[in-house]
């Protein structure tokens, strides 16, 4: 039994947020003058929500901690962003999209919230458009769109491979608008450090001047944290360097439940590990896998260059596994299948912990294509791959760069070669269906939020998620809290709470500053990685995690006891910095664990060795865990576990199968 | 695995904060791998620094894929470093050799203040984005997006504008500190598109005001911002910058 209200409104799944969003109710004009929200984070789903809120006439703060909101993460995402068009005719509609989002979810989302994201989906295409955004367009001056995992149509809107650029350059550019109009405050090189509640609600944040170390408070109705996932707990991910689980982890300590932690996304197509200099890992965009074919040799141990390995002698695992979607599989699914190879020993380069992504195949198709469209009868081989080659450089280009840049081979020659590594965060912060999360006037928005993704989150789903929280759901789902706060003043910060939790967040500071230890705070976080990526990564199992929850209270004390920062609290000091995000990473780490060990099944990113079918799939338990784990932060780093029961009533639950 | 053999001595700009003088502090490294990229021979750096008691360089950074726009370090006189179209992060120790001496140095621009170290402020750049980098349409007032078809090479030449990552290399290597790149990257991609005409001529003119009031210098050129670019933005967008902006002066009926 559920013991926590999602707050979904009543009626046909359809017509519920139409009919939710038309009888929300509204703050006038010149209350919303007098009204405050800070938005903490400037990425999609910060950005959107500070530019939508601020046109609408609320009074809004926005904090980054980087110098410019353009630098929030959202701006690596390469492949692009679903939209239910159906521009490409191909039977696409809301429903569909629906439906694959819970389906490649593997049934651990709510219905209510994802066919919402489905409807909303189309807007962001012609808001972004409006804006500016240059998405990828055909000859005749429409819309292009692509494949991308886990979906039979193509729906992907994108921008060569920098959509996330470009989308996030537009959210900024409206949102810089709204700061030269004077109705958004921002604050930049800023980091949140407490949330204040009084009487129970969210009235404000504390935030540190990231340049001069001041820490100051501020006062809002509401807050909203747009501030992202956590995939930096495991120390090597595709995530930026900066990004971080502050924000949300000290409004967890706050009464915020943290929904499905464990419920991570390991993206199968990134560059390998190098050596254990590695600060971060590169994704190459989900979209090649549109023209990459993966294998391994069938030969274990096989070291010949890839380009001699004869054909016959190759294995194409996921279209020999799953030849319904072959190389499109789920992320979850292929990430899997390249770890199963490697662990049976045919990885290929130094490591043996990497496998083939091969543009050759289809390099040569399109070089096939193009000789014929220059009447070119019969090419030959080295014209295709010559023609080809320019098509795919078009396609990529900036992806091969990056790849040749980082590791020294040339890819238009010779495969890539790839590995599974973390890239997002599914769990978060729980919300209700308004986003609002269990402390009243504080929201949650975007990666940082758990809604919408389930146990696996399909590609060019974020992008479109954190542009639906902040464009086309808060600024409407928010009114129902703040319609009922216009007679509240702003409250002044002298207010006990704020004192209070200032007095909290100096104190933490000065006990980190104080430890004066020996080792670095790089250290510790490296060493927590490797306890999470061993332990609580691709496949998990109870005796491993057991093992890692003891590891980790382990390295909790010995870093309150020995991490070593040089420099003041006073000034501008990076390793301060880092050293708050890891220690609050080291105690996500062992929620991570529990909520792990917790759920006996398999489910999308959560692989539990004990519970897979005989061919190795995700052998989930819908009788015991078809619900949203959300754990309550107490006293002395323990957590509570409360149910949110998910209720199928539009889709009929099945396994799993993209065979 | 890669194992670390390059030896190095690096010249690096040390300055305790805004107020106060830098100097460059030479450091020796050893163990270097030719697989990490500059970035992580920086963390290296540190990692020895943090180790021995004294306080690490700061540096810009963030992402580490050639994207936010954030690492901005000049390296042996050239923003970014020896490579064409790479950012410092996307820089590999394999562009170096065993022996050599490293000189690095944040951007140097009136313009963009050293806030500690190799960290400087930009947010200049933010003011002139706000001044008019922008279309005015909020959220809920967008037509079908394909209700406006736009030829595929004029969208693809808006995207190329699109590209530039606000990173500043523009300004760090022009004798007079000039942004027009920047600037006139944002005019582009927002004039070549159709959505962007009926403010078009506003845009430029506000845009050139605040550049102007920020302090960065005049375009003589040199054409150093279009050869440092890490995204390849190209000069003819200072040029169609000129032109809007001469436009906008001369003929048009909204002249701020």
């Amino acid at each position: 039994m559920s013991d926590i209200n999602s707050n979904i409104p009543e009626g046909d799944l359809a017509t519920k947020w139409t009919k939710y969003k038309s009888s929300v109710p509204l703050v006038n004009p010149s209350n919303k003058r007098s009204i405050e929200v800070i938005i903490v984070g400037s990425g999609l789903a910060g950005a959107s929500a500070a530019a939508t809120l601020a046109e609408m006439g609320y009074k809004v703060k926005c904090f980054c901690f980087q110098d410019s909101p353009r630098r929030a993460h959202s701006i690596a995402a390469q492949g692009g962003i679903n939209a239910a068009k159906n521009y490409q005719n191909d039977g696409d509609s809301t429903y569909r999209l629906f439906y694959d989002t819970i389906k490649g979810g593997d049934y651990r989302a709510r219905e209510a919230n994802v066919h919402r994201l489905a409807e909303v989906s189309t807007n962001i295409i012609d808001q972004c458009v409006a804006q500016g955004v240059p998405l990828a367009r055909e000859y005749g001056g429409l819309l292009d769109n692509r494949s991308f995992g886990g979906t039979q149509v193509q729906r992907t809107f994108y921008a060569a491979g920098q959509t996330g650029q470009q989308l996030l350059l537009g959210a900024y550019s409206a949102l810089e608008r709204q700061i030269g109009m004077g109705k958004v405050e921002m604050y930049t090189r800023h980091e949140m450090l407490e949330v204040v509640k009084i009487d129970g609600k969210a009235r404000g944040i504390i935030a540190r001047n990231l340049i001069t170390g001041e820490i100051e408070r501020h006062f809002g109705h509401a807050v909203v944290l747009g501030t992202g996932g956590y995939g930096n707990v495991f120390y090597l991910s595709t995530n930026a360097m900066g990004s971080n689980v502050t924000a949300a982890w000290k409004a967890h300590k706050q009464g915020a439940y943290f929904a499905n932690p464990c419920y991570t996304q390991i993206h199968p197509t990134c560059i390998p590990v190098s050596g254990d200099h590695q600060s971060k890992l590169t994704l190459m965009s989900e979209s090649l896998r549109n023209d990459g074919r993966i294998w391994v040799p069938k030969k274990k141990d096989d070291n010949r260059k890839p380009t001699d390995i004869p054909e016959d002698e190759r294995d194409y695992y996921l279209e020999r596994r799953y030849p319904a979607f072959g190389n499109l599989v789920p992320r979850d699914v292929a990430s899997r299948a390249a770890k199963e190879r490697c662990d049976a020993g045919y990885g290929v380069g130094s490591s043996k912990l990497a496998v083939y992504l091969d543009f050759k195949a289809n390099t040569e198709r399109y070089g096939r294509i193009e000789a014929s469209k220059s009447g070119i009868h019969n090419p030959d081989q080295e014209t295709c791959m010559r023609l080809g080659t320019e098509v795919v450089k078009a396609k990529y280009g900036n992806l091969f760069d990056m790849y040749a840049q980082i590791t020294g081979e040339n890819p238009y020659e010779t495969p890539m070669r790839i590995y599974p590594a973390v890239h997002y965060t599914m769990g978060g912060l729980w919300v209700d269906y308004n986003l609002m999360t269990s402390v009243p006037g504080l929201y949650c928005t975007g990666e940082a939020n758990f809604s919408d993704h389930g146990a696996n989150r399909l590609g060019a789903s974020a992008l479109m998620q954190g542009l639906a929280d902040g464009y086309f759901v808060l600024p409407y789902t928010i009114g129902a809290y703040l319609s009922k706060e216009i007679s509240v003043k702003a409250i002044p910060t002298d207010h006990p709470a704020f004192i209070e939790a200032e007095e909290r967040a100096k104190g933490i500071l000065n006990k980190l500053i104080n430890i004066k230890g020996t080792k670095s705070v790089d250290h510790f976080h490296k060493r927590l990685g490797l306890i999470m990526w061993d332990k609580c990564g691709m496949s998990r199992s109870e005796e491993g995690l057991k093992e890692a929850i003891e590891e980790i209270r382990a390295l909790r004390a010995e870093f309150w006891s020995n991490v070593r920062i040089p420099g003041s609290a006073d000034e501008l000091n990076t390793e301060l910095e880092k050293a708050g995000r890891v220690a609050d990473f080291i105690e996500l780490g062992e929620l991570m664990c529990i909520d792990a060990l917790n759920r006996n099944e398999s489910c999308g990113g959560h692989f539990r060795e004990e519970y897979q079918t005989e061919e190795g799939e995700a052998l989930r338990d819908d009788e015991n865990f078809a619900y949203v784990a959300a754990w309550e932060f107490k006293e002395g780093v323990n957590f509570e576990l409360h149910k949110e029961d998910l209720k199928f009533e539009n889709i009929k639950v099945a396994q799993r199968s993209y065979k | 695995m890669s194992t670390g053999n390059m030896n190095l001595t690096l010249k690096v700009w040390r300055q305790k904060n805004s107020k106060t003088k830098g100097a460059l502090v030479d450091y020796k490294l050893s163990g270097i791998s030719p697989d990490m990229s500059f970035l992580e021979m920086f963390d290296v750096l540190n990692e020895d620094l943090i180790n021995k008691g004294e306080e690490p360089v700061v540096f810009d950074h963030d992402c580490r894929e050639g994207i936010c726009g954030m690492c901005s370090m000049f390296i042996n006189g050239r923003p970014h470093g020896p490579k064409d179209l790479v950012t410092t992060c996307q820089l590999h120790m394999r562009s170096f050799k065993d022996g050599d001496t490293i000189v690095v140095e944040p951007w140097r621009a009136a313009a963009f203040p050293v806030v500690k170290d190799l960290a400087v402020d930009r947010s200049a750049f933010d003011r002139v984005i706000a001044s008019g980098g922008f279309i005015s349409v909020n959220t809920g007032n967008a037509q079908d997006a394909n209700s406006l078809p736009i030829p595929k090479l004029q969208a693809d030449a808006a995207f190329e504008a699109a590209a530039c990552i606000g990173c500043g290399a523009c300004v760090a290597t022009c004798k007079n500190a000039s942004a027009m790149l920047f600037v006139s990257a944002k005019i582009s991609q927002l004039a070549l598109l159709p959505q962007g005409q009926p403010e078009r001529y506003r845009r430029v003119q506000s845009m050139v005001a605040q550049m102007d009031a920020e302090g960065f210098g005049n375009c003589t050129n040199t054409g150093a911002c279009e050869a440092e670019c890490p995204k390849g933005i190209s000069l003819e967008n200072i040029a169609r910058m000129n032109r809007d902006f001469a436009s906008a002066k001369f003929a048009s009926e909204e002249s701020l």
